[in-house]
Parts: structure tokens; C-alpha cells; sequence
């Protein structure tokens, strides 16, 4: 009862003395304090709701992959696990190399050379995601007998992108080249991806 | 809420008057679907498909609620989970057929309902509201759908959920934080698995809710008819109860007899071999598709195949994707003939037909590999979609001479206009 009074006899006045001496009154005040409080604190709870959901520490904890090179021969490519993605690793062979240096990078969808796919001085070693640009689909090509598409890379069977051998898009609706991701040699026969 | 000749809700039993007076619940079930709510006289079966949509959706609640206490929602047993409920668990196979097939069936019943609705014009004025709330259904339908066809965690289920998530992945920026928030992880995995179970019980209540501001939203104006003409007194109308629930009942009939020979007869008709392999994430089957009322839809995002204005091609199928359901919110506001019910509109009847030959043939597109002449009959058919209601709609609205209506729904009935209310024995 008395808030309704105040409130009333409050408005009265404060309509009458517009330009009077004070503009903000004390309940305007209050509301806005008040309600902007709640709102803060409805956003803070609401950001561990929307943060649930990115990736768990397990998940993230299996961040990096090594992977032994010494049983992978020239031209032939195998499939491993990085981050629960599959991974290409492939030796390419001196023609598979002479193919992809052989194409004008301006003349590609997202440009790049073989040597800025590849780690300095082991440019037949070729280490890319195998996750289509495209919608995510795994290519084919890395495993025995696949289908490596026209150009000799990889063929990816859901909608029909097909990768160069430095596994260039240059054919098909993927709009990048597959994944190169960041890794390092150990030694000369071992890479730890990630 | 009601025509003024609507008959009232008057309990006779002590009970239930006692219970009116307390709590009126009986009374909105009388005014919502019982006598108390009027309908038009002369609606033909096309109007049996909303009635068949809530029954479908009893039928995957019911049924759904069963499977969930039997499934488990974890990547390293869900198959296995599956597989416990088609050979262990009593009855499991009959309950998950009828599942996986009552899925089918509710779009089957909600495709007729929503082309119904374009046919007739029913989401013109003013029903507009009735339509937008059908098409929020309609997307809630389609999400859970698709969480639903991940839980078994076959190759498609997995596969699915790659591509589908993927496609938040076109999105420039933010595309892959927000494909890598909503799967929890790199792939699809166990955080995926269970948050899609977790919604995909959920939705289906969501929609419920939602059914019931739709039925909210049509009491208001009332049902609209085969003509379009709106009701103009009480002789045009018949109550719901009995009319319309024993139409809906016989409809209801034919609806479950050819649910039972799909599910005793084909029950794997509509599904994919690949979908009783467990999920790899290292093999991708060779053909991956959505289930087949998602092949519209499908095709339209495969359509585009080429860069367009330096916009990249995957992010041009995502947004064609999207936007083709998007349009359809607008459709209240691009026809603007005054005339609802295509009867009575020659020029507007022919380009529906051909709208439905369209989305035939982008449906078979999508579920036929990526590859020529698919890929260019889906980008001449995607095209044709966006221009009926783009442009064919607002010009034909614009140049169509209608065809004359009827002075009143009666007349359409009787042919004349004889204004005697319709008295029960009189039928």
C-alpha cells in the first residue's frame, strides 16, 4: 500500500517540476539497478549452459597423434586418428611430385604449392586431413585400391570433389584444399601431429 | 473464439459440474474439438491430414518413450543398444519399426497437410498466424528427425550428423567454433550422441506445445473450406463432433491400415543397408543420403556446385537450403490474389501442379548420387522453386482472372442458396 502511494504522489510531482531539480528519480533508480542486476546475473548463469557444450577435457586431451612414417613406401598412403578425425599420411612418388609442380598454383580454387603444404626438404611426404572441405565426408585414395579420382590425389565419393596428389581441390564443390595439419618430424621417420 | 450459433458446453452429471465450475477442461475439449466447435459444412478428406499429424505424432511419442527405455545413449553400446531392442527385447522390433516408419508417415502426412494449405490457400487471411505456426512445427520436425536418425549410430546415423553439422561449418567465421559446440567435439562422438538423444526427447514435446497454438491460432478465424469462401451462417457450418470425428476416424482407419503393411511388410523399405553397420569414422559409405523427406531439401544444397560473386559454393547450397523453408514465411504476403482456394483460380492451379512435379523431381534428385544429369536437373528444379514463389505467385495474383465463387458455402453444397441450417436428420 504504501509503495502504490509513493509511487503515485512521486509521478504527480515529478510531472508538475519537469525542468525541476532533480530529473532521475530515486525508484527510477532502484528499477534500473535492480533489473539491470537480474539481467546481469540471468547472463552469467546462461554462459556455463552455452559453455557445456564445447569440447570436454577428455576430448581435448587427445589433442596430438605420432605416427611412424618407416613402413609407408613411396606412393603408397595410410589412414590414422587425429582428434577422431582420419588423418592421411602418403609418400609420394618423384612423378606424383613432378604432377603437382607441374600445375600453375593462380590457375587453382584456393592456391598453394606443394611446397607450402609440405615441411622444408620432405616434400614427398604429404600430411593432410582426410575430411572433405566440402561437407566433411572421408575422401577416398589413402587406402589400397581406392579411387584416387582424375587427378591422382584423392576422390571424395559423397559429392564428387576431387584432389591433385598435393591434395588441391581442383575438381567438384569443396571450396578448399584438404587440411594440412600443424605437426613436426621427430626424427626422420616419426611425426607428432597436432 | 466461436461463431455466435456454436453450441454450448452444458454439463448434466452432478460430477461434471462440479468439475466445470473448478476446472473447465472438459469445456475446452468441447469448444476445441466437440460439438461446441462449428466447421464447415463441405470439407473434403484433404482436411483428414491435420487430424492424421497429431496421430502421428502420438504414435513416435508413445512409441519413442518405449524404445528410450530400452536404448542407451553412450557411442560404445548405443548400436549394440539397437540391435538388444530388434532381437532381445519383447516386442523391440515391432516397437522400433513402427518408430522408424511412423517417422515416414508423419511426413508423409504432413507434406499432404502443408500442400493442402498451398492449394487451397489456407495461409492466406486471415490465417496467416495458423500457417507460421505450422511452419515452426514443421522445422521442429525436421531437427528432431534428424537427431532421431543419429541415436542408432549406424554409418548413416554418424555420417548424417557429419554433414548435417557440416553445414554450420559453411558459415564464414564462426562456422567451425559453432560446428565444433554443437558436436562437443572435433566429430561426431559420444557428446554428440547424447545431447541429440536429450533433445530429440524433448522436441517432440516442444511441438506439441506448439500443435497447440496452432489449433489456438485456427479456432479464431475457424477452419477454412474447399471453396475459400468464409462461412457466412449457421447453415454453412456442422458441428465438429460427430461430423468431422467420424471423417477424421474413417481417415484415421485408412492411415493405419497402410501403416500396418508398411510395418509388417516392408519395414526397412525406407531405410538404408548402410544404417545396420556401426558407425567408422574412418569409412565414408559410398552413397551418402538423408532419409527421403529430407531429398528436396537435399538437392537444393547440392545444387550449387560453383562459386557465384566470390561467394564459395558450400556456403551458396547452405543458404539456397535454408532459405527455401525460410520463403515459405513469407508466402502470406507474395500471393496476393484475394482469392484462397486454387478452385477457383485456372492460371495459379496449373503452376501448383507444377510446383508439386518440381518437388518430386528435386526429391528423387536427392536421393540419386552427385553426379550428371542429377546435379543439373536439381539446379533447373531448385531454380523453378525459388521462382514459383519468388515471381510466378505475386505475377499470377497480379494477371489472374478468377473464376466466379460461389455466393456461400451452402450454394457450393445444395447449389442454391436455401439458408435451411443443417439439421442432423436432415444428412
Amino acid at each position: 500500500m504504501a509503495t502504490l502511494e509513493d509511487t503515485g504522489t512521486q509521478k504527480l510531482s515529478g510531472g508538475e517540476s519537469t525542468s525541476g531539480e532533480e530529473g532521475v528519480r530515486r525508484r527510477d533508480f532502484i528499477n534500473i539497478a535492480a533489473v539491470s542486476f537480474a539481467g546481469m546475473g540471468a547472463v552469467a548463469v546462461v554462459l556455463p549452459l552455452i559453455n557445456q557444450m564445447n569440447p570436454s577435457a577428455d576430448v581435448l586431451a587427445m589433442a596430438t597423434t605420432e605416427v611412424d612414417l618407416s613402413d609407408i613406401k613411396p606412393g603408397q598412403a595410410i589412414k590414422t586418428i587425429y582428434r577422431s578425425q582420419p588423418l592421411f599420411v602418403r609418400q609420394l612418388t618423384p612423378k606424383e611430385i613432378a604432377e603437382a609442380d607441374a600445375v600453375d598454383p593462380t590457375t587453382l580454387r584456393d592456391p598453394q604449392t606443394l611446397e607450402q603444404r609440405t615441411v622444408d626438404g620432405k616434400k614427398n611426404w604429404l600430411i593432410t586431413m582426410g575430411v572433405c572441405t566440402h561437407l566433411g565426408c572421408v575422401p577416398l585414395g589413402a587406402g589400397e585400391g581406392e579411387n584416387r579420382g582424375e587427378f591422382g590425389g584423392y576422390f571424395c565419393p559423397c559429392h564428387g570433389s576431387t584432389y591433385d596428389t598435393a591434395a588441391r581441390i581442383r575438381k567438384g564443390p569443396a571450396p578448399k584444399n584438404l587440411e594440412v595439419p600443424t605437426y613436426r618430424f621427430t626424427s626422420d621417420t616419426a611425426i607428432l601431429v597436432g | 473464439m466461436s461463431f455466435p450459433w456454436a453450441e454450448h458446453y452444458t454439463p448434466k452429471a452432478p460430477l461434471m459440474k462440479w468439475v466445470d465450475e473448478r476446472l473447465p477442461l472438459p469445456r475446452l475439449v468441447y469448444n476445441a474439438v466437440g460439438a461446441g466447435y462449428p466447421v464447415p459444412r463441405n470439407l473434403n478428406y484433404f482436411w483428414n491430414f491435420g487430424v492424421l499429424s497429431g496421430l502421428a505424432l502420438t504414435i513416435q511419442i508413445i512409441t519413442g518413450i518405449i524404445l528410450a527405455m530400452h536404448f542407451a545413449a553412450n557411442d560404445l553400446v548405443a548400436f549394440g543398444s539397437v540391435e538388444h531392442i530388434m532381437r532381445d527385447v519383447n516386442s523391440g522390433w515391432l516397437l522400433r519399426y513402427a518408430h522408424a516408419n511412423g517417422a515416414s508417415f508423419f511426413f508423409i502426412v504432413v507434406y499432404l497437410h502443408i500442400f493442402r494449405g498451398l492449394y487451397f490457400g489456407s495461409y492466406k487471411a486471415p490465417r496467416e498466424m495458423v500457417w507460421l505456426l505450422g511452419l515452426v512445427i514443421f522445422l521442429l520436425m525436421m531437427a528432431t528427425a534428424f537427431m532421431g536418425y543419429v541415436l542408432p549410430w549406424g554409418q548413416m546415423s554418424y555420417w548424417g550428423a557429419k554433414v548435417i553439422t557440416g553445414l554450420f561449418g559453411a558459415i564464414p567465421v564462426v562456422g567451425e567454433p559453432i560446428q565444433t559446440w554443437l558436436l562437443g567435439g572435433f566429430a561426431p562422438g559420444n557428446a554428440a550422441l547424447n545431447r541429440f538423444f536429450s533433445l530429440h526427447f524433448l522436441l517432440p514435446f516442444v511441438i506439441a506445445g506448439v500443435i497447440i497454438l496452432h489449433i489456438w491460432s485456427l479456432h479464431i478465424p475457424g477452419s477454412s473450406n474447399p471453396t475459400g469462401v468464409e462461412v457466412k451462417g449457421p447453415q454453412d457450418t456442422v458441428p465438429f463432433h460427430p461430423y468431422y470425428t467420424a471423417k477424421d476416424g474413417f481417415g484415421a482407419g485408412v492411415f493405419l491400415i497402410l501403416f500396418a503393411i508398411m510395418l509388417f511388410f516392408a519395414p526397412n523399405f525406407l531405410g538404408h543397408p548402410d544404417n545396420y553397420l556401426e558407425a567408422n569414422p574412418l569409412s565414408t559409405p559410398a552413397h551418402i543420403v538423408p532419409e527421403w523427406y529430407f531429398w528436396p531439401f537435399y538437392a537444393i544444397l547440392r545444387a550449387f556446385t560453383f562459386d557465384f560473386f566470390f561467394i564459395p559454393a558450400k556456403l551458396l547450397g547452405v543458404a539456397a537450403m535454408f532459405s527455401s523453408i525460410l520463403l515459405l514465411f513469407f508466402l502470406p504476403w507474395l500471393d496476393t490474389s484475394p482469392v484462397r482456394s486454387g478452385r477457383y483460380r485456372p492460371l495459379f492451379r496449373k503452376y501448383f501442379w507444377i510446383l508439386c512435379v518440381d518437388v518430386v523431381i528435386l526429391g528423387y534428385c536427392g536421393g540419386a548420387p552427385a553426379a550428371e544429369p542429377f546435379v543439373m536437373i536439381s539446379q533447373v528444379a531448385a531454380a523453378y522453386y525459388f521462382a514459383h514463389f519468388l515471381i510466378i505467385l505475386p505475377l499470377i495474383a497480379q494477371f489472374e482472372k478468377p473464376d466466379p465463387l460461389p455466393g456461400s458455402i451452402t450454394e457450393a453444397v445444395l447449389g442454391h442458396a436455401d439458408g435451411a441450417p443443417v439439421a442432423p436428420a436432415a444428412e
